[in-house]
C-alpha cells in the first residue's frame, strides 16, 4: 500500500516540479498533464474511482488542450525557449525561500498532529451513492456549479474572441 | 427467462474456466498476476487479430463499392524447407501480415529537428490509451475484464487522453503543417466529444447505473419471446444511436469525418513526419478506437451479448457480441466508402449547431419516457407517439433551417 | 505515521511546488498552471481526510473534490481567455508588464 504511495507521490511531485522548472513552455505543460495524471493515480489508491476518472476526463482530457491550445497562441518566438531574465533570480530566490518556509509550517504543524483513528475501510462510494449525494443534499450547490460553468465559459469565449468581419466568401 | 440452457451453461463459462485451470497450476503468489496478465494477452490477441482482419475486410468491401477487387495477391509465404511452394493466392487474406512485415522493416525516419522523446511517445500514448478502453467492454455473460461500478465514465477519460497524443504528435514533428493538423484534428475530437458523451446519457438515465454489465443485462427481455428490448428499438434510443454512430466517426477519424489524415488535406496531417512502425501504430491506435467505440454502441444500443430472440440463447453470448461489432464494422466501412469527406467548419458546425441541441432533446425524451413507463394499453401509443415526435420534429426543423440552400444558379457560356 | 499523515505531507509538497512556480515564473501562463497544482492540492487533501480522517460515512470530501475539479476548470478556462486577450494586447505574456490598468 505505502510502496504504491510513495511512488505515486515520485511521479506527481516530481513532474510538477519539472514542470515549474523547464524553459520549454511545451514540455512544462506536457510534464504537468503527467503530474495531473499522478493525482488521479491517488484518487485510484485512495478508493474514489468516481473522482479519478472525472479528474482524467476533465483535466488530462479538457484542461490540457486548453492550456496547450493557449500556449500555442501566444508565443512570441517559435523555438519556444523562454528568456531567462537576470531580475528574475532574485525573485525565483525569494518563491524559493517562501515555498520553503509554508512547507516547513505546514509540515510541522501536520506531523504534530495525532487524528482520531480512521475507518478500516472507504466511505460508500457507488455511483449509486454519489449520485443521491449530489441530487439530495448538494442539489444547490450542483445547480449553482452549473451556472458558474455556464457563465465562465461564456465570459471566457467573450474575452478571448476576435471581433473580425465574418468573411463575404465563407458559406452561410 | 426461458426454459432453454441455463446462463451457467458450458459454453459461456468455456473462457473463465480454461483461464481458471491454468491460474490454478501457478503457485499462490503469482496467481492474482497471472490471472489479469491471462485476461490481457486474451484481449489483445483477439482484438490484435481483430484489427488485422478488419483492414483487410476493408480494403476488399470498399474495393467491391468501387467496383473493383481488393488485395488478393498476397497468397502464401515462401517455406524454404519446403521442396515445393502451394502457390495459392488466399483471396489475400494474409494481407494483413504481409503489411505487418514490411511495417516493421520500413525506415524510421525522424526529422532532425523534432522533439524526439514526444516524437517517439505520441504513437505509445495513443495505443496505450485506446487499448485501455476494451477494459470495460462486456464481451460476454461473464466475460468482463474489469468490472467498475463507473465503467462509462472510464470509457471517455481513457478515449479523451488520446487527443493528448495527437497533440503531441502535431507538434513534435516541427513542422507548421503538422502543427496546424493537428490543432484541426484536436478541434474535431473536442467537438464531437460532446454529442458522444450526451448520447450516452439517456442510457444512463433509464438504467440508473454507469456499469456496462448492467446496461446490457437490462436489455435482456423479450416481447412475444421474438422482440429483444434493446434500446436501439426505443425512440429516444433510436435517436441516441444515430447521433452516438455520428460521433464515433467523428471520434475516431474515419471518414467523412477524415479530415485530420486525408492525403489530400496537408499531405497526411499531424502524421506527415510519421514512418514504418510508428505509422502503423497510429493506424493501428485509429482502428483499435473504432472498434471499441463500436463495442460500447453494440453494449448500450444494441443489447451487447444478448441474443435477439429467445430461443436463439443456445448460441454464446460472445459471439452474439462479436456478430454484432463486425455489422457496426462492416456499417462503419459502407459508410466510409459512400459518403464525401467535409469540411472542418462544416463539420463543427455539423456537431455544435446540430448534434448537441438534438442530443439535448433526447436527454429530455428520455426523461419523458422514464417518466410514463407506468402507462399501458393505448396509453403506450400515445407515450411512442410523443415520444417520435420529440426527436423528428426537431430534427426536421433544425435540418432545414442550418442548410445553405443552393447557390444561386449562374449560367457560364463559352466566350 | 498514519497514512493520513502521509497523504497530508504530500499535498503541502505539491501546495508548495505550485507556490514555488506561481511566484517565480514570468510567464502568465506557468503562473496560472502553479496555480491549478495549487488546487489540486487542495483537492488531494479533501480525499485524504474522506478516506482516512475521523470516522464518518459522509460522501463530503468526495463532493467537495467533484464541485473543486468543475470549477479549477471553469477558472482555468477563464484565465486562458484573459491570456489570450493580454497578449493581443501587448504581444507577450510576461507578467511584470501588465502594469497599467489602461489598455
Amino acid at each position: 500500500m505505502t510502496v504504491a504511495l510513495i511512488f505515486i507521490a515520485v511521479l506527481m511531485l516530481g513532474s510538477a516540479a519539472t514542470a515549474m522548472v523547464l524553459r520549454n513552455l511545451i514540455h512544462s505543460a506536457l510534464l504537468l498533464i503527467a503530474s495531473w495524471a499522478g493525482v488521479a493515480a491517488f484518487y485510484l489508491w485512495a478508493g474514489a474511482e468516481f473522482v479519478a476518472f472525472a479528474q482524467v476526463l476533465v483535466y488530462v482530457g479538457a484542461i490540457s488542450m486548453v492550456v496547450l491550445f493557449a500556449v500555442l497562441l501566444t508565443r512570441q518566438n517559435l523555438d519556444d525557449r523562454q528568456p531567462a531574465e537576470p531580475a528574475s533570480r532574485a525573485r525565483a530566490l525569494a518563491a524559493v525561500l517562501i515555498g520553503a518556509s509554508v512547507a516547513g509550517v505546514i509540515t510541522a504543524t501536520v506531523l504534530s498532529t495525532s487524528f482520531k483513528p480512521s475507518a478500516a475501510e472507504a466511505p460508500n462510494a457507488t455511483v449509486k451513492q454519489i449520485g443521491l449525494d449530489l441530487m439530495e443534499s448538494h442539489g444547490a450547490t450542483l445547480l449553482i456549479v452549473g451556472v458558474i460553468l455556464t457563465v465562465a465559459l461564456l465570459g471566457a469565449t467573450v474575452i478571448a474572441a476576435t471581433d473580425k468581419k465574418s468573411d463575404p466568401e465563407d458559406a452561410q | 427467462m426461458s426454459a432453454l440452457p441455463p446462463a451457467g451453461s458450458f459454453l459461456e463459462r468455456a473462457p473463465l474456466e480454461l483461464r481458471d485451470a491454468v491460474v490454478q497450476v501457478l503457485p499462490v503468489p503469482v496467481q492474482w498476476l497471472a490471472h489479469h496478465l491471462i485476461t490481457i494477452v486474451a484481449v489483445l490477441a483477439v482484438f490484435g487479430l481483430f484489427f488485422a482482419f478488419t483492414t483487410i475486410a476493408e480494403r476488399k468491401l470498399l474495393a467491391r463499392l468501387q467496383n473493383r477487387r481488393g488485395p488478393n495477391r498476397t497468397g502464401l509465404p515462401r517455406f524454404s524447407i519446403l521442396p515445393w511452394h502451394l502457390k495459392h493466392t488466399l483471396f489475400g487474406l494474409s494481407q494483413p501480415f504481409a503489411d505487418a512485415v514490411k511495417a516493421l522493416t520500413k525506415e524510421d525516419i525522424v526529422p532532425a529537428a523534432a522533439d524526439k522523446l514526444l516524437h517517439f511517445l505520441a504513437p505509445v500514448v495513443v495505443v496505450a490509451f485506446s487499448l485501455m478502453t476494451f477494459a470495460v467492454l462486456p464481451f460476454g455473460r461473464f466475460l468482463i475484464p474489469v468490472d467498475i461500478d463507473a465503467a462509462l465514465l472510464y470509457f471517455f477519460a481513457a478515449g479523451s487522453a488520446t487527443e493528448l497524443a495527437i497533440f503531441m504528435a502535431g507538434w513534435s514533428s516541427r513542422n507548421k503543417y503538422s502543427l496546424l493538423a493537428a490543432m484541426r484534428a484536436l478541434a474535431q475530437l473536442i467537438s464531437y466529444e460532446l454529442p458522444l458523451i450526451l448520447s450516452v446519457v439517456p442510457i444512463v438515465l433509464i438504467t440508473g447505473t454507469l456499469s456496462t454489465q448492467t446496461i446490457v443485462v437490462a436489455q435482456g427481455n423479450w416481447s412475444f419471446g421474438l422482440l429483444p428490448h434493446w434500446f436501439v428499438f426505443t425512440p429516444w434510443g433510436f435517436a441516441g444511436f444515430i447521433i452516438f454512430l455520428i460521433s464515433a466517426l467523428a471520434e475516431s477519424n474515419r471518414s467523412p469525418f477524415d479530415l485530420p489524415e486525408a492525403e489530400s488535406e496537408l499531405i497526411a496531417g499531424h502524421l506527415t513526419e510519421y514512418s514504418g512502425f510508428k505509422y502503423a501504430l497510429f493506424f493501428m491506435a485509429e482502428y483499435f478506437g473504432l472498434t471499441a467505440l463500436s463495442g460500447l454502441g453494440v453494449t448500450l444500443f444494441l443489447g451487447g451479448w444478448q441474443a435477439p430472440c429467445a430461443f436463439l440463447e443456445f448460441i454464446p453470448s460472445y459471439l452474439w457480441f462479436m456478430l454484432k461489432l463486425i455489422g457496426m464494422i462492416v456499417f462503419f466501412i459502407w459508410v466510409r466508402g459512400t459518403l464525401l469527406r467535409l469540411r472542418i467548419d462544416q463539420l463543427t458546425r455539423l456537431s455544435w449547431q446540430f448534434l448537441v441541441p438534438l442530443a439535448l432533446i433526447n436527454v429530455g425524451n428520455a426523461a419523458f419516457w422514464s417518466l410514463t413507463s407506468g402507462w399501458s394499453g393505448p396509453l403506450q401509443l400515445v407515450r411512442w407517439g410523443v415520444s417520435l415526435a420529440v426527436i423528428v420534429i426537431p430534427f426536421i426543423a433544425m435540418g432545414r433551417t442550418l442548410t445553405a440552400g443552393f447557390a444561386p444558379r449562374t449560367y457560364r457560356y463559352a466566350p | 505515521m498514519t497514512p493520513l499523515h502521509l497523504c497530508l505531507l504530500l499535498s503541502t509538497g505539491l501546495f508548495c511546488i505550485g507556490l514555488t512556480g506561481a511566484l517565480a515564473r514570468s510567464n502568465t501562463i506557468l503562473v496560472l498552471l502553479g496555480i491549478e497544482l495549487m488546487l489540486n492540492a487542495a483537492n488531494i487533501n479533501f480525499i485524504a481526510f474522506w478516506r482516512y480522517g475521523p470516522a464518518s460515512a459522509s460522501n463530503d470530501g468526495l463532493m467537495f473534490v467533484l464541485f473543486g475539479i468543475a470549477i479549477a476548470a471553469a477558472e482555468a478556462a477563464v484565465g486562458l481567455a484573459l491570456i489570450i486577450a493580454v497578449y493581443r494586447h501587448q504581444k507577450n505574456i510576461r507578467l511584470q508588464e501588465a502594469t497599467r490598468l489602461k489598455g
